[in-house]
């Protein structure tokens, strides 16, 4: 039993670290966000570190490591809310590749591997998806509705170009005709599991941030003659913050093992992780908004970066509720019991 | 990262699973009380003494299994799992024992360690006073020289198994003129004396698991004093830092098995297709799977760094938080039958109010996580 990371995976999260905070500091992503631009330039940097397939298996030209790498990349990009499409292209990288047949990934998984492809991935009702971060830009986009899942080029889908709440990735809401695409003709849990796990690491990169930003500043900031981080009103909301956050770290960890090691867990470990880590991405940055008090609600303090990519994010796959009850059925199951619809 | 165990732990997760089913001990006595039920209690400790498994923790040449960490924690997870009591001298096990081995003499390991694990002295802890709960280091109980001897007048609180103890873990100020956390003395006291008078205390649950000990001139030779005069704050925080090393995995798994009936309770009603007591279960399975995996995560930090990392505070809070949500639910689920004295749901109901405040409340955890962990300013206070 052994929770630590690896060597091998410790070096990648340092240098992910470094990297990043070197190429994704605060005032080039919020240059970026206004602008409504990906940053291209950090976006090639890290396609030639081989970056969007480190998890995709080496024979479709990824680097071959498991998901615990992965999750590691997604929660340094989760911190710095970095302005590239990474995460929608390795949600449709995954998709692909655990509920697609060997031509599907024959076909895709080089490009997505390389990031020369663009993915994205979304969940669509009745053939639309009403809000697809990096559809915009894709040249592959996965579409999930209920239990099925299609590969469509953007040829083959109508895009509309929509404004979210998070400027840091492009957005579009995403139309396909029924027959349209090709159908993904594996185990589509599978994917989708895996693509739950990258999400919520992404979420606990932003929890972890958005925490460390508002240690340091209520420890800097002084009302009745001392640092606000003394009242225990702010500690302990500090505290809290910090409980959610380790709470979706540990189960988030946990998923991403159970992905490489131990399938069986697999959808149990991935709809609590990102049922943890959405409730506890929404709730942290949102407290981090309250313990900036009027300055954290003021366009020019970072947190809100934080608060909208975790709202993203946590909508992405279906939210907290959703996972909930998606756990809720396969320990009702256990149980031997039918379980809430 | 690998979150399976290896060849070892799990040889021994067998062995002490083959021994627990092979040894189940008594059913608990309906009659006599709370002196039968703790005397079934001792009967069970002498029984796992017997067999090597009263503290496998403990180095050998103290009489355990040197067992490392992560096995320890498997010890209590499969106590926890066969639904066996605690043994009976269970302060003496984690706190006691593992003081002396920090802190005691050779003289004094020679002399105490021994009877802590066959269950022939019981040992209690007097540190919490009623001026003095969060605020430890506010005791009042005065320890004053007298030739070879210290006299001790006082009050303690909160003292669990103390009508059954030999030895209580006593701090006591031995110098009035010392800054508040220096002047104070660590001893080990005779509980057989007529100068301490213990009173139970009834709780919420009607039973008596604490008492109030009163202190008149109780005698304590000299050769009691552990780890030196005036060095009690520094041998009473060994004491508090293994207070919930290890117990925390047997109440991981007790909160599971209490899930796991409230679950059947809810599949029996037919609740589990209810999308509100679906989410607030799943909810409650969430908590415990994460408690589960905060507390493996803190022993990876300790084999790898020395020392435990947040999760023991964040560990003891979720913990208590969780259970009492869940107990809180029970009621929901099973109705009005659940607060009745018939059901242990009533009883489980009303012992989780005590989770939150007992061995360091949520506020001072809070407190605790904020400075510590999060390096926030301490609070200013006065004094």
């Amino acid at each position: 039993m052994d929770f630590g990371l690896t060597e091998d995976q410790r070096q990648i999260q340092r240098t992910a670290r470094e990297l990043l905070a070197e190429r994704a500091k605060p005032e080039r992503v919020r240059e970026h966000a206004e602008r409504g631009s990906s940053d291209e330039q950090l976006w090639r940097e890290l396609c030639e570190l081989g970056w969007p397939g480190i998890a995709v298996a080496e024979a479709h030209g990824g680097q071959g490591l498991g998901r615990v790498e992965l999750s590691i990349l997604c929660e340094e990009l989760g911190r710095t809310v970095a302005p590239v499409p990474f995460l929608p292209t390795v949600l449709a990288a995954t998709l692909i590749e655990h509920a697609g047949s060997q031509a599907q990934c024959e076909r895709w998984l080089p490009g997505l591997a390389s990031g020369e492809t663009i993915g994205a991935l979304g969940v669509a009702r009745d053939g639309v998806a009403e809000l697809v971060i990096g559809a915009s830009e894709a040249q592959v986009l996965v579409l999930i509705e209920s239990d099925a899942a299609r590969v469509l080029t953007p040829a083959q889908v109508e895009l509309t170009a929509v404004a979210a709440i998070d400027p840091t990735r492009s957005a579009a809401r995403v139309s396909a005709a029924p027959g349209e695409g090709d159908v993904l003709s594996g185990p589509v849990a599978a994917g989708v599991d895996r693509a739950l796990i990258a999400t919520a690491s992404e979420l606990v990169g932003v929890c972890d941030r958005a925490l460390e930003m508002t240690v340091a500043y209520v420890k800097e900031r002084k009302q009745f003659g001392v640092a606000v981080g003394a009242f225990q009103a702010v500690s302990h909301r500090c505290a809290q913050m910090l409980l959610d956050t380790e709470q979706a770290r540990s189960t988030t960890a946990f998923a991403a093992w159970t992905a490489d090691a131990d399938p069986e867990r697999l959808p149990e470990a991935a709809a609590m992780a990102n049922a943890a880590a959405s409730a506890a991405g929404v709730e942290v940055t949102a407290s981090a908004i309250q313990a900036h008090g009027g300055i954290g609600f003021t366009w020019e303090a970072d947190v809100h970066w934080l608060y909208k990519r975790a709202q993203l994010d946590a909508a992405l796959l279906g939210g907290a509720k959703r996972q909930r009850a998606r756990l809720a059925a396969i320990l009702a199951q256990r149980v031997g019991a039918p379980a809430a619809a | 990262m690998d979150l399976t165990f290896n060849e070892r732990e799990t040889a021994f997760r067998e062995e002490l699973r083959g021994w627990l089913a092979d040894n189940p001990p008594p059913g608990a006595p309906s009659e006599g009380g709370e002196d039968a039920h703790y005397a079934w209690r001792r009967d069970w400790q002498r029984h796992l003494y017997d067999a090597g498994w009263a503290a496998p923790a403990w180095p050998t040449e103290y009489g355990g299994r040197g067992a490392t960490l992560t096995e320890s924690a498997i010890y209590f997870e499969e106590i926890g799992r066969a639904r066996v009591p605690l043994p009976a001298n269970v302060l003496g096990l984690l706190l006691g024992g593992p003081t002396l081995m920090v802190w005691g003499t050779p003289e004094q390991q020679e002399r105490f360690l021994a009877p802590i694990l066959s269950a022939e002295e019981i040992w209690c802890q007097g540190f919490s006073e009623p001026e003095a709960g969060s605020d430890l280091a506010a005791l009042k109980t005065r320890a004053v020289k007298d030739g070879d001897q210290w006299v001790v007048t006082g009050q303690k609180v909160w003292t669990s198994g103390a009508q059954y103890s030999k030895w209580c873990m006593l701090v006591a100020r031995t110098d009035d003129q010392a800054a508040k956390h220096k002047g104070m003395t660590y001893f080990l006291m005779d509980m057989e004396q007529d100068a301490v008078q213990v009173r139970p205390l009834r709780q919420i649950t009607g039973e008596s698991e604490f008492n109030e000990l009163f202190i008149e001139e109780a005698r304590i030779p000299d050769e009691n004093v552990i780890g030196g005069v005036g060095n009690g704050w520094k041998v009473a925080l060994t004491t508090l830092m293994n207070e919930r090393a290890g117990l925390g995995f047997a109440l991981q798994i007790r909160l599971r098995q209490l899930l796991d009936d409230l679950f059947a309770a809810a599949a029996e009603r037919g609740l589990l297709e209810d999308a509100l007591y679906a989410d607030a279960l799943a909810e409650l399975h969430l908590r415990c799977e994460s408690i589960r995996l905060l507390a493996w995560k803190g022993l990876t930090d300790v084999e790898r760094y020395g020392q435990p990392g947040p999760e023991g505070s964040l560990v003891k809070w979720l913990w208590s938080d969780t259970n009492q949500r869940l107990t809180q639910l029970a009621a929901d689920i099973v109705g009005p039958a659940a607060l009745s004295a018939e059901t242990s749901w009533s009883y489980e109901l009303l012992r989780a109010r005590g989770n939150t405040i007992e061995g360091g409340t949520t506020e001072v955890l809070k407190n605790i996580i904020a400075e510590r962990v999060l390096g926030l300013p301490r609070l200013k206070t006065v004094g």
